[in-house]
């Protein structure tokens, strides 16, 4: 096995509702000091936690959603969501937010690694990683 | 094979617990190592001595400790998610302020990094949760 | 070598054992486990689920089908019952587990 292994963190969970997609965000903000390849998968209610527009203001909660967005400065370089799974949710790509990512020593810049994929798509990115990390 | 286990509930509420607990007792009876054992959200109360469940029951607290003292078993609770949850430990206790501990003998509280690290290190991370 | 998938849910409380059938990649080994097993039984509306699904194997955990009363005849042909050393030798006989809580 390879020293940099492909770290895939399957979301599928809403945001609010409970603090596992919180909690599984602080996991990837502290693994980025690993250096290892990160992708997060975003499956069945896990879209939710990409949604645009989110304001805990009146409900007294951490707002966790701006986090995302700094994700592309925390190593993690895609950011895939299942294409059914927003369907059936009645959201598009346009309900997300966007991500940007930057490669400080190369310049190479990405406006946005969110990436929409289909079923097989989702199985191959998953069985393709070397661990999987659930919450 | 070297192994990760991963524990995302608390117990008695769900099985999770026990499901990894027999699992990690499996996986040792067979030889194989386990290089960590990571208590993560509310899985961190997996480790407070201050359990007391109907002697009729199993002891879940207990049953790790003493599969942790006979395997020298590193269990590791996460920092961030013990503090929300009210796991202590002397360290804790004193950098928070706080009148008192509660973490179960062979349990130490430590980072996140820990889950990262033992998933490089280890062969396979299970993942048991809700 | 392909992974395990670990299934815990009811599959009629919520879409696990439906998501890992579609998300799972060909030679997948799927572990029903906790009340995932109901997952295993015949004659539910969510059998052909299982049945259906080709180049996939499914287990059952044996000790979560008997706390539930679920004997082994109604385990659906062709999931195979393991205990948790069995399914300690599926973890390593894959090349990762995915679990799909």
């Amino acid at each position: 096995m390879s020293e940099v292994k492909n770290f895939m963190y399957l979301n599928r969970r809403a945001p609010y509702g409970t603090i596992y997609a919180w909690e599984s965000l602080e996991v990837v903000l502290i693994g980025a000091a690993f250096d290892q390849k990160v992708s997060l998968m975003f499956v069945d209610d896990g879209v939710y936690q990409l949604v645009k527009g989110s304001d805990t203001s009146t409900s007294d909660m951490k707002n966790f959603m701006p986090t995302y967005r700094t994700l592309g400065d925390y190593g993690v370089r895609h950011m895939y969501v299942d294409q059914a799974s927003l369907a059936a949710r009645g959201l598009t790509a346009d309900d997300l937010i966007q991500v940007e990512w930057e490669d400080w020593e190369t310049e190479e810049e990405i406006d946005n690694i969110v990436e929409v994929v289909d079923a097989d798509s989702v199985a191959k990115l998953m069985s393709e990683s070397d661990v999987v990390f659930s919450f | 094979m070297k192994l990760a286990i991963q524990v995302n509930e608390g117990p008695y509420q769900h099985q999770a617990s026990d499901s990894a607990y027999h699992f990690t007792k499996a996986a040792l009876e067979k030889g194989h190592e386990v290089f960590r054992v990571f208590f993560y959200h509310d899985g961190v109360l997996n480790s407070t001595r201050l359990t007391t469940p109907p002697q009729d029951d199993r002891h879940i607290v207990n049953r790790w400790t003493e599969l942790a003292e006979q395997h020298d078993l590193d269990l590791v609770v996460c920092v961030a998610a013990a503090q929300r949850r009210g796991i202590v430990d002397d360290g804790e206790a004193e950098r928070n302020g706080k009148d008192a501990t509660n973490i179960a003998p062979k349990f130490r509280i430590s980072g996140l990094g820990q889950l990262v690290e033992a998933a490089i290190q280890s062969d396979r991370l299970v993942v048991f949760g809700d | 070598m392909a992974d395990l998938y670990t299934v815990n849910k009811s599959p009629f409380e919520k879409n696990s054992l439906e998501a890992v059938i579609r998300f799972s990649t060909e030679g997948a080994a799927i572990l029903m486990l906790e009340d995932g097993v109901y997952g295993a039984t015949k004659g539910t509306v969510v059998e052909s689920m299982i049945t259906g699904a080709e180049n996939k194997k499914f287990y059952a955990l044996g000790s979560d089908l008997k706390a539930r009363g679920i004997a082994e005849d109604r385990v659906i042909d062709g999931v195979e019952l393991v205990d948790y050393a069995g399914f300690v030798d599926l973890v390593e006989a894959n090349e990762k587990v995915q679990a799909w809580l």
